[in-house]
């Protein structure tokens, strides 16, 4: 009885020092951000929060989609993130510690394997790199439903 | 179907010169053009591959000459190859020389994935990454293959490759890498944008003429008339795979 | 220090084996290190390094996986002897039998595991299941083995479940039918080459395990008798080398019978040819390994006079199984696929692709390091569950007296 009670004293000890430390983290945390400039054009293809929180799930899908149906569609295409994210000083979104991809998983701490196979660079693709943000004359309007606008 | 060919009409030639005046006007157009989605057959980009259509290939090995690699080496610019040809090099097409042991005729002929109606690499499969799209192109989805290899050891025309190394500067449109097996894919990132893969457009550009691309399901098809009028034959045919390359003179 | 005193306590040796114990582990250890060294050696630059390559695409590492989980298996055949059908002198080997079986699949699934191409990917392999083919169900069977095969070993040693030691049992014989059949069928399965389409790879693949599993037991269970000076009984000896003898005997029917069947067949003669005669290292191991070796010398060995009163002999004559097993799935696995596809048959075909021609296969090191490191994982686990537990095999004399009738 006693043991458990030393259990149960360290286990609310451990408890509060957790809560009461995050706060305190955050306030002091002098984080590096990492930055994302690497871009052309002016907005992504989607709303950025959204992008940010959904992307792997996005991509997962698209994936799919692409292979399995050859559904083509270019919103939400690899090719597209990095036509417009490849960083302008090493031509790529995965080689250099601060290029866009890296530098947020970096960040967070979560490993890629994107690049295994995915080729980091444009290169000869028919993707559009928007200037006007979502979507280019060129799609119908079975592109533009969903999160756009 | 068979009326199609034996009394031909006025209509069905003059239908037939705008479906091939306007196809090769499209083909024309095609590259060029920021395509969205103006596939074969007008499938757009956001509509999913179907059976109705069935990608075939027929190879005239009494076109293809010994010396020529003019196929192989289109295939490995497409799709990012290296070109080396050692025992752990990917290799998606070879010239194959076969020499007839009884009377010595000699023929050659490219060899690469078939495309089986009915591919063993699939059946084996333990992900499931080696599959058949809709419209016969059987493909490996990378994402899900494991590196396992089974699908190499069943296939019969040896046609798939691993890649053994990090591999690097891979082109755009044609993903791939260290420990996933990989083959012919029909260049699909092309057949989607209603062109013809890489090597039948170059043994076009050549002149040579040896390979024919095309649906089979179309019966107004270069490619399926020309298997209804020529013998052709399916290499390893016994194993009763009915697959997508055919070849004549062998 | 206290956890020496434990192990003291509950093993079945007592003290003074601690210091072997210890030093087993650290061999095992060693071993194991090398093999993780090499796989991610392997991992980050590539199978490259291997001799593996686009002709021969299962080399060293997958002889000694699939013949651990063959005789994973097999060696829970002593087991089921014992459970499934009664016979009482193998009761007492239940429990080691068990923990052998879980400890060679372990090793060999390990080794599987370690050369996939993409390894990173397991949980995508214990996700998507394609059940057309024989691979997925291997690993639904390999998983469910653990959990039988665990299930049974609580049955046997623990006080309470004893009775249901009969119902798991046969559960786990059945499962692990399957499971072997399963893994014949891997090869079985394959339409496109000529050493392997055949359906009789499945019950073949049974009757080996039956001798590799029996013979690595008796390995086991000889060396662990001489390490405590355990005497095992000249009637037991003689059962189980009896046996041994009829399994080898069944295994080399089969191969004759698959060699003949393919003498028969025009379309086979060249893959023949190539196998019992003129293959270089693949007809060495063939005759010397598979059939002298693995086959010959220790029928020789177990029905000399001298068998049966001589434990040394009958060890030796499991030994000589084991590597002539090792020889087998050479033969097997490396050889069916040296031997190239006929694309074009009645034609000479040559290609860059290396069509027509014997595929070469020269080991490295590094598939030595993998493959040496499944024998060690199951090691280590036996040693381990060995010193901790009771599983060394104690005989009661009115089981001696049942075994000489």
């Amino acid at each position: 009885m006693a043991r458990f009670a030393r259990w149960l004293k360290l286990a609310v000890l451990l408890g509060v020092a957790a809560v009461s430390a995050a706060p305190l983290q955050q306030a002091s945390a002098e984080v590096n951000l990492p930055g994302l400039e690497n871009h052309k054009g002016t907005k992504c293809v989607d709303d950025e929060d959204y992008i940010r929180r959904h992307h792997p799930d996005l991509l997962r899908h698209h994936r799919t989609e692409v292979v399995h149906q050859g559904i083509r569609t270019q919103k939400y295409s690899l090719e597209g993130c990095v036509e417009c994210h490849a960083s302008k000083k090493t031509g790529s979104v995965a080689s250099a510690k601060d290029d866009f991809c890296v530098a947020c998983h970096n960040y967070v701490g979560v490993q890629l394997t994107c690049w295994d196979c995915h080729a980091s660079k444009p290169g000869k693709s028919d993707v559009v790199p928007s200037e006007a943000a979502r979507t280019s004359p060129m799609m119908t309007s079975v592109q533009s439903e969903g999160h756009s606008q | 179907m068979s009326e199609h060919q034996i009394n031909p009409s006025a209509d069905q030639d003059r239908r037939d010169f705008l479906k091939t005046s306007a196809g090769l006007a499209g083909l024309a157009l095609a590259p060029g053009v920021l395509l969205y989605g103006a596939t074969a057959y007008g499938r757009p980009a956001d509509e999913p591959a179907s059976s109705k259509v069935r990608w075939g290939m027929l190879i005239d090995t009494t076109k293809c000459s010994s010396g020529c690699n003019d196929c192989v080496t289109a295939c490995n610019t497409e799709n990012g190859l290296s070109g080396k040809t050692g025992p752990q090099d990917s290799q998606w097409i070879r010239k194959v020389h076969i020499k007839n042991l009884q009377n010595g005729v000699e023929h050659d002929l490219p060899m690469m994935c078939q495309h089986c109606e009915n591919p063993p690499c699939v059946d084996v499969c333990p992900t499931g990454a080696s599959f058949k799209r809709a419209d016969g192109i059987v493909l490996v989805d990378r994402h899900i293959c494991i590196g396992c290899r089974y699908c190499m050891m069943a296939c019969p025309y040896k046609a798939r490759s691993f890649v053994h190394e990090p591999l690097h500067d891979q082109v755009p449109d044609v993903p791939r890498g260290k420990g996933c097996v990989e083959a012919c894919t029909f260049c699909v990132q092309r057949v989607d944008k209603d062109e013809q893969p890489a090597c039948v457009e170059a043994c076009d550009k050549a002149q040579h003429g040896a390979m024919l691309f095309g649906d089979l399901n179309d019966p107004s098809s270069a490619i399926a008339k020309a298997v209804k009028t020529y013998t052709s034959t399916e290499v390893r045919a016994d194993l009763g795979l009915n697959t997508g390359v055919r070849y004549q003179g062998i | 220090m206290a956890i020496k005193s434990y192990f003291e306590a509950t093993s079945a040796y007592g003290g003074a084996k601690s210091k072997l114990f210890w030093s087993l582990l650290a061999l095992g250890g060693v071993v194991v290190l090398g093999t993780l060294y090499a796989f991610f050696t392997l991992e980050h630059h590539g199978h490259i390094l291997t001799g593996m390559n686009n002709q021969i695409v299962w080399g060293l590492p997958h002889v000694f996986a699939v013949f651990l989980i063959v005789a994973a298996s097999g060696v829970l055949n002593v087991a089921s002897i014992g459970s499934v059908f009664g016979k009482k002198m193998y009761k007492a080997r239940a429990p080691l039998s068990g923990l052998l079986a879980i400890a060679m699949l372990a090793g060999g699934l390990a080794v599987l595991v370690l050369d996939l191409g993409r390894p990173d990917r397991l949980i995508v392999a214990m996700t998507h299941y394609n059940f057309k083919s024989i691979f997925a169900w291997n690993m639904l069977f390999y998983n469910g083995f653990f959990a039988i095969v665990g299930l049974y070993l609580l049955t046997l040693m623990s006080r309470g479940l004893k009775q249901w030691s009969k119902p798991v049992g046969l559960l786990a014989f059945l499962w692990r039918l399957a499971l072997t059949t399963a893994t014949g069928s891997i090869f079985g399965f394959l339409v496109a080459r000529a050493g392997y389409n055949s359906a009789l790879y499945a019950p073949m693949f049974i009757i080996y395990s039956f001798g590799y599993g029996l013979a690595a037991f008796i390995v086991v269970q000889s060396v662990m008798y001489k390490w405590n000076n355990i005497e095992v009984d000249v009637a037991i000896l003689a059962r189980l080398k009896n046996l041994l003898a009829v399994f080898i005997a069944a295994g080399l029917y089969f191969t004759t019978i698959l060699h003949l069947t393919n003498l028969y067949f025009a379309k086979q003669w060249d893959y023949e040819r190539f196998i019992l005669l003129d293959g270089g290292i693949y007809t060495t191991l063939f005759w010397l390994g598979q059939v002298f070796i693995g086959g010959i010398l220790p029928l020789l060995l177990l029905f000399s006079p001298s068998a049966k009163k001589n434990p040394a002999l009958v060890f030796f004559a499991a030994l000589l199984v084991v590597i002539g097993g090792h020889a087998q799935m050479y033969v097997t696995i490396i050889g069916g696929q040296a031997f190239p596809l006929n694309l074009f048959p009645g034609f000479a075909q040559s290609s860059s692709f290396y069509d027509g021609v014997i595929h070469s296969y020269s080991p490295s090191g590094w598939e030595l390091m993998l493959g040496l490191g499944g024998i060690a994982i199951a090691f280590l686990i036996t040693t381990v569950a060995v010193h901790v537990l009771k599983f060394i095999p104690e005989d009661d004399f009115k089981d001696i007296e049942l075994a000489k009738h």
